[in-house]
């Protein structure tokens, strides 16, 4: 094992890896944001929105991961090149950045997997405890906000906690659409000093790491939630 | 962008055909990857479970590990060390160096990390078996291969059986990330195809829509295998 090559490439693993953590918080940030209405109309209905729901998480759930970013990044991104007037826009420069797109697949994925799981968390919730809101005058919104949602992220906080690893364990896909996070470095190295095990093995290290301060977050976070002494 | 009914034609030059052995390619890693991993559970499950500190330890830091790195990490690593190894190996034995079929390659790779997922799920599901069945089984009189093989393992099926129909899924999505070592399944094929044609959108589509019909085939066969397995048992919810 040789590993004088890490002094010198260190500092860009740090940039890797700070992209990496940005992948994975942003795309949880928009994914969650769309798994909770997309759990949600799955159990209150209208019916046609409960298909598309339902639909879409079986699209995504069914897929590769790599296909969809593949398809996102290069098949959707190849239809913008041919709008006119596109290129002098401002949104050009967005539209040419891979981060975006890597973005959008993420959150997508993350949306369909954790939109399965919120149905499940959301249906859990006893029917009394909503009723017992209703009764109390609570307007529909209010008892999303401060009963059926707590309650329901409460119940799934572990399986939520496992998803996001997996999340974590997906974004070096990331690196096939020339984002250069950890992973990409790791590849950069490997190319440039021909060695394969040690980047290798030091970014599988980074990543054990980067699970294990998600999980001890998590953990925090799930003791902060006051549980029903039973 | 050309006619989509041309770029996706059986027969060259449309893509088409490829597309389809692409996916058998697919299938048949998934599918050999997926037995290994059930034996490499099977044994791993009953090692943490009968086996010794040190064989229960190695396993430990097997799963751990495993699940810990990022697929696409392992599948490098264990690539690369594979093939050094088997080299090694016949090197030192005073044979020459060979090239490894990429298809027991893949398989080995795949495999290799789907038994670290279904030692849990077997282990998990042999606590779930009602200790009064293996002492029943042992009361009448039957040796311990007799009452595993009669009576635990196909007590745990019904256990193992929806963790064990997501590994199958989780198996057929994780061959795509062998396009990365250079193994032309489904997924490199696409890319190929769509590095010649340029018609990004329908051939990802239909990739796409091949791995979705993989899916929705083998959870209508999981389902009818687990409707199998649970007749007898108590419904449950």
């Amino acid at each position: 094992m040789v590993w004088d090559w890490l002094p010198e490439y260190l500092p860009r693993f740090m940039e890797g890896l700070w992209l990496t953590v940005q992948l994975l918080v942003i795309s949880i940030v928009i994914g969650m944001t769309l798994a909770i209405p997309i759990g949600l109309v799955q159990v209150t209905g209208p019916r046609p929105l409960a298909w598309l729901a339902k639909g879409f998480c079986t699209v995504v759930r069914g897929t590769p991961l790599l296909i969809q970013l593949w398809l996102i990044y290069y098949g959707v991104g190849s239809l913008f090149p041919s709008i006119p007037g596109i290129r002098e826009s401002f949104l050009w420069p967005y539209l040419r950045d891979a981060f975006p797109y890597a973005i959008l697949a993420f959150s997508i994925s993350v949306a369909g997997y954790e939109g399965e799981v919120m149905r499940g968390a959301f249906r859990g919730v006893p029917k009394g405890e909503l009723e017992a809101a209703r009764a109390i005058g609570m307007s529909p919104f209010q008892v999303l906000r401060r009963v059926w949602l707590p309650r329901a992220v409460q119940n799934v906080f572990p399986t939520l906690t496992g998803e996001f690893i997996l999340t974590l364990k997906a974004t070096p896909l990331a690196a096939t659409i020339t984002i250069y996070e950890a992973f990409g470095i790791s590849s950069i190295v490997r190319q440039e000093t021909y060695r394969i095990y040690e980047p290798l093995l030091f970014v599988a290290f980074l990543y054990i790491c980067l699970s294990a301060i998600l999980i001890l977050l998590f953990r925090y976070l799930e003791n902060k939630i006051p549980k029903r002494s039973a | 962008m050309q006619n989509v009914f041309e770029v996706l034609a059986y027969s060259p030059p449309g893509w088409g055909g490829a597309l389809l052995r692409g996916l058998l390619n697919t299938v048949q890693i998934a599918l050999g990857a997926y037995l290994l991993g059930l034996l490499i559970g099977l044994f791993g499950a009953f090692g943490k479970i009968y086996g010794g500190p040190v064989l229960r330890w190695s396993l430990e830091i097997y799963t751990t590990l495993i699940r810990a790195v990022p697929e696409l990490v392992l599948i490098l690593l264990l690539y690369y060390a594979g093939a050094d190894f088997l080299n090694f190996l016949l090197e030192s034995m005073g044979f020459e160096r060979i090239d490894i079929n990429p298809l027991v390659a893949g398989i080995y790779v795949i495999g290799f990390v789907q038994g670290a997922y279904s030692t849990e799920v077997f282990r998990g599901a042999f606590y779930a078996v009602p200790t009064g069945q293996i002492e029943a089984a042992k009361a009448i009189g039957m040796s311990s291969w007799k009452c595993h093989t009669r009576v635990v393992i196909p007590a745990m099926i019904p256990f193992a059986i929806s963790g064990l129909a997501n590994l199958w899924l989780i198996a057929t999505k994780e061959t795509a990330l062998l396009a990365v070592v250079g193994f032309s399944e489904l997924a490199l094929v696409t890319k190929q195809a769509t590095g010649s044609t340029k018609a990004y959108l329908p051939l990802y589509l239909a990739a796409a829509g091949l791995y979705l019909s993989v899916t929705l085939a083998s959870n209508v066969i999981f389902g009818a295998v687990e409707r199998y397995y649970r007749r007898g048992q108590p419904v449950q919810g």
